[in-house]
């Protein structure tokens, strides 16, 4: 293990950490720039965890253990993905404990805490929150899993770092198949994340909600672990969509760290044009239905096994 | 495995676009938008035809990509769009099987499609041959849209896509049909759309609707 590599992994999960939330407001900020809005500062997600931390926590009567613990488990589980997820270099020690199949367990296992943890206190509008992020989530899992087999199937590996090293060193060509299957990750990424056709993240108190439904219980430090997971969860899907889609400029360990150097412009340069695209989307299109929402993941599901077939069938 | 020449992945992009085209023709029930995913196949059709003909140097592909740019990207969807208008049928009715079901269908015809159409592409010696088993899905994709449509309407549409779809496996399996046969292809498909142009008139003139399931039954009187 040469000094480089644990250098490029202190310096992904401190930028996870740092820049998740300043993710969130450029998404945040443009939205209101689109909406014809004054938009509030990219800093706000910050001075919102700020005063969340300085305030007391609240607990229901009947909370349990589990309740208390949740937000450290969710926070805990989106730390270890962005570990492994390559966002900057390639040569990432902790990406060794984990491949890709690995990363959707452990986004698995962080709905599973959230969902567990709305279920806990009893209250009505949790229980629903619950029930509606499971159905979506068993269904985008599906759709997630078959994106990320087409693209290990070209880079023959389900290791992360590795397959966006290899889509980077590749001849380019056009792969039709790794179109469908980015197509399929959007959708994924906008219902994963409580994005806009699926769920509304700007507002709190509508029957509609699924991901603030489950947080309306938490209060002071769980509600800034628990925002600060989300905003985590958003800048992961970001990431992995990069890592895809659209690995150059990832630093590989063979570029030493001027290459390390470089990728962080470049990842800011990504970030900022993947949340401005992330706005129009949401901009553009209307909230649907939550019957409507198995159709939306549906046509992400099917996306990527066509994509699936197609590389299949045509090698490409 | 070396990467493909340019225009070959183009070719192959065009195959992908033309099956993704096929699932939105399945899961569209608004006929304007039908008719419009109809023209686009023919111009995905076109582009194929034409990147066929640069690569082959064949004289007759140029006029057949005249041809299909003329009747599949122009006139027919014109027609249909007249049709449309004066028969005013904008909507289908509810799909006789659920839009999501449909689609897992639709993706097991695609796996079907692609075992059949491995035998064969190992025959041919075009360099196209790999895009056999798209074409294929394409035409049993534009048979499970025809049976589960209710408007004559619709059927109509998938039964030119299933058209396209035959183009676009001749082309794939031996750059194309001979012209004589091309011609008479294309004759066909406008005749037939001319007589069941009459026959949607006459439908509706008997039932006051285009829905097909009228024609089920035998008697008039229940």
């Amino acid at each position: 293990m040469t000094p480089l590599r644990i250098v490029t992994q202190l310096l992904e999960i401190a930028a996870a950490l740092i820049a998740a939330p300043a993710f969130l407001g450029w998404v945040n900020q443009c939205r209101a720039w689109l909406q014809n809005r004054r938009a509030p500062s990219v800093l706000q997600p910050y001075y919102g965890l700020r005063k969340l931390f300085g305030k007391d926590v609240i607990l229901a009567e009947n909370a349990s253990a589990l309740f208390r613990f949740a937000p450290y488990a969710v926070f805990g589980t989106m730390v270890a993905a962005a570990a492994i997820i390559p966002s900057m270099g390639t040569g990432l020690p902790l990406s060794t404990a984990a491949d890709a199949i690995a990363l959707v367990g452990l986004l698995a296992t962080a709905r599973v805490f959230v969902s567990l943890a709305a279920m806990d206190v009893g209250t009505a509008f949790g229980t629903l929150g619950a029930r509606r992020e499971m159905m979506v989530g068993f269904l985008a899992e599906p759709a997630l899993l078959m994106v990320l087999f087409v693209a290990a199937m070209i880079s023959h590996t389900t290791s992360l770092p590795l397959i966006a090293e290899g889509l980077t060193t590749r001849a380019l060509a056009l792969y039709p198949s790794l179109a469908f299957t980015a197509v399929a990750f959007t959708l994924v990424l906008l219902a994963e994340n409580a994005r806009i056709p699926v769920d509304n993240p700007a507002t709190h108190l509508e029957l509609t909600m699924i991901h603030e439904a489950m947080l309306l219980e938490y209060s002071g430090r769980h509600l800034a672990m628990m925002e600060w997971a989300a905003a985590l969860k958003l800048f992961n899907y970001a990431c992995i969509g990069f890592a895809l889609f659209i690995p150059w400029g990832t630093g590989t360990e063979a570029g030493g760290p001027a290459a390390l150097m470089l990728a962080a412009p470049l990842l800011a340069l990504k970030l900022a044009v993947a949340g401005a695209g992330l706005a129009v989307v949401e901009t553009l299109s209307a909230k649907l239905r939550v019957f409507r929402a198995p159709e939306f993941l549906a046509t992400a599901f099917l996306l990527a096994v066509l994509g699936l077939l197609v590389y299949l069938l045509l090698g490409a | 495995m070396a990467p493909l020449s340019f225009d070959l992945q183009l070719l192959n992009g065009c195959a992908a676009l033309l099956l993704l085209l096929s699932f939105s023709m399945l899961s569209q029930r608004r006929i304007v938008n039908l008719v419009n995913l109809l023209a686009l196949q023919g111009a995905l059709l076109c582009a194929a035809t034409l990147l066929v003909a640069v690569r082959t140097g064949q004289g007759h592909l140029y006029l057949s990509a005249v041809l299909t740019l003329a009747l599949k990207v122009v006139g027919l969807p014109l027609l249909l769009h007249r049709l449309i208008r004066r028969l005013n049928v904008y909507w289908d009715a509810e799909p006789v099987i659920n839009a999501s079901g449909t689609m897992l269908i639709g993706l097991l015809i695609v796996v079907f499609a692609f075992g059949l159409a491995q035998p064969i592409s190992a025959l041919a010696s075009t360099a196209t041959r790999s895009t056999l088993g798209i074409a294929i899905a394409v035409i049993l994709l534009a048979f499970l849209t025809m049976i589960t449509r209710r408007k004559a309407m619709s059927q109509v549409v998938a039964f030119l896509s299933m058209e396209n779809g035959l183009f676009f496996g001749a082309m794939s399996a031996t750059y194309g049909m001979p012209m004589v046969v091309e011609l008479g292809v294309a004759l066909d498909v406008l005749v037939a759309m001319l007589v069941l142009g009459v026959f949607f008139f006459q439908i509706r003139e008997q039932f006051d609707s285009l829905d097909l399931h009228h024609l089920e039954s035998l008697k008039e009187t229940e």
